[in-house]
């Protein structure tokens, strides 16, 4: 077995963050992916979009700056960039629903080969239902990519062949972006697009269990 | 003459009737109408059903609302929060009816009330347990264009409580920031629309290219404090935690 180094969640988000293109409007999900704003190429501009009626959302502001009317989808406090725009929310989700969106970035649950996307729910029973925006985004912009550690804490793969949780969407991730390797889903599987140093085509195969184009 | 001004919270919300569907502007901690859903609790109406994005956070606004156990049922999209304790309170004990709706069509449906659609096809949904009736039975779907979309109904308000920046007496608003958010698709889906607003202006000073909501979409509106803060805004107050 040879040696390899996972991804850090700063150079993952690194890795997303060079495929963005100048121009492109885009949703970051709550959580990991808010980390690819870190990083986005010099040179290149993006537009934020946050679904509470935000289009060219800025960094967060210090703390004496914080405004409560001007908060992202995660509800903190952000800024709003010369050109900003705000608007109302049936208007931010005609600009998901509408393919408005170049980009949307989200967390999973779990991915199937084909692009099926679980994000919202782990089906435990007793617990709390709650959606937001996912499946809206999930659905509306034109490429869904997903960041993600390909494995759970218990070392499954998050990369299955059909999702076992409830699902989002069906057939709408385009992009894996996971800690061992960027994946693309496609209707007839996975296909590579790169994995980390040390680690080989057949091994990673091998942990996620399902066959991947080269 | 119009004069859409109430003199006070109280005497705009003294017609709320039992059984009412209210909608509930805000999205985090900007929009919300919390002196609204105050005078709410005050004037006693119950069998609420109440749509809002969320089901509450900590003891404030619609969470203390919940709390009186006046609301039947609530229509949002992520009622799950770090401090929605209240809430998940009631839900676990049955003592309150959940209808979990994508934060899109959500507020798709609010706009369908608003502007007199009968229902909709939209792709949210599809193949998931949102397209699902209570019941457990499938919703309609239909392939339109070789995509498939699920058929979804309005939501009728009887009453939008909603929090606007600024209003003149024939009830156009505008708002401030995030806090837009639901405000202007509420006013239009409901038969009884209460804003409440930091400034009142004379007739004729908003600039007509710039107002959000017009007035024919509000039935009240009702200037409340201003919680300024060194960035001009709104800052979290106490009663808001």
């Amino acid at each position: 077995m040879s040696q390899y180094q996972r991804r850090s969640k700063e150079e993952l988000a690194k890795r997303v963050a060079q495929d963005m293109f100048d121009g492109a409007y885009v949703n970051l999900g709550i959580g990991q992916p808010t980390l690819i704003a870190n990083h986005l190429p010099a040179g290149v501009e993006i537009i934020l979009h946050s679904e509470n009626g935000i289009l060219g959302m800025g960094p967060a502001p210090s703390q004496e700056a914080e405004d409560f009317d001007l908060i992202n989808a995660g509800k903190q406090p952000v800024t709003l960039l010369p050109g900003g725009a705000f608007f109302h929310h049936a208007d931010s989700f005609s600009m998901m629903r509408g393919g408005h969106l170049d980009i949307c970035v989200l967390g999973a649950f779990q991915v199937s080969a084909t692009g099926d996307l679980a994000n919202w729910s782990t089906g435990e029973v007793g617990s709390i239902p709650a959606v937001g925006g996912a499946m809206d985004l999930a659905i509306g912009a034109k490429q869904t990519w997903v960041m993600m550690d390909l494995l759970t804490k218990k070392g499954e793969s998050k990369v299955v062949a059909t999702c076992s949780y409830p699902l989002t969407a069906i057939a709408c991730v385009k992009r894996i972006y996971s800690d061992l390797a960027t994946l693309e889903c496609t209707p007839e599987g996975l296909k590579l697009i790169d994995m980390v140093e040390g680690l080989d085509h057949a091994q990673l195969e091998d942990l996620v269990g399902l066959p991947i184009r080269s | 003459m119009i004069n859409k001004i109430a003199p006070s919270i109280q005497e705009a919300l003294s017609a709320i009737s039992d059984g009412s569907t209210i909608l509930i502007g805000g999205f985090g901690t900007a929009g919300n109408p919390n002196e609204l859903i105050n005078a709410l609790i005050e004037q006693g109406a119950h069998d609420l059903t109440v749509v809002n994005n969320n089901a509450g956070n900590a003891e404030a606004g619609l969470a203390a609302l919940l709390k009186t156990g006046r609301v039947r049922k609530i229509i949002c999209s992520y009622p799950r929060q770090v401090d929605s304790y209240i809430f998940d309170e009631l839900y676990r004990s049955g003592k309150i009816e959940l209808e979990l709706v994508p934060q899109g069509n959500l507020v798709e449906r609010l706009r369908a009330a608003g502007a007199g659609i009968g229902a909709f096809y939209t792709p949210i949904g599809f193949g998931t347990e949102m397209a699902k009736n209570a019941d457990g039975s499938p919703k309609e779907t239909r392939i339109i264009d070789g995509k498939p979309h699920v058929l979804e109904y309005p939501i009728y308000g009887d009453v939008a409580l909603i929090k606007a920046e600024k209003g003149d007496r024939w009830g156009n608003l505008v708002y401030r920031k995030a806090a837009r958010n639901f405000g202007p698709v509420m006013a239009t889906a409901a038969k009884y629309t209460v804003a409440t607003v930091h400034e009142i202006v004379d007739l004729g000073v908003f600039d007509p290219e710039t107002i959000v909501t017009p007035g024919i979409f509000v039935s009240k509106i009702v200037k409340i404090d201003h919680v300024a803060t060194a960035a001009g805004g709104f800052k979290k107050s106490k009663d808001a935690a």
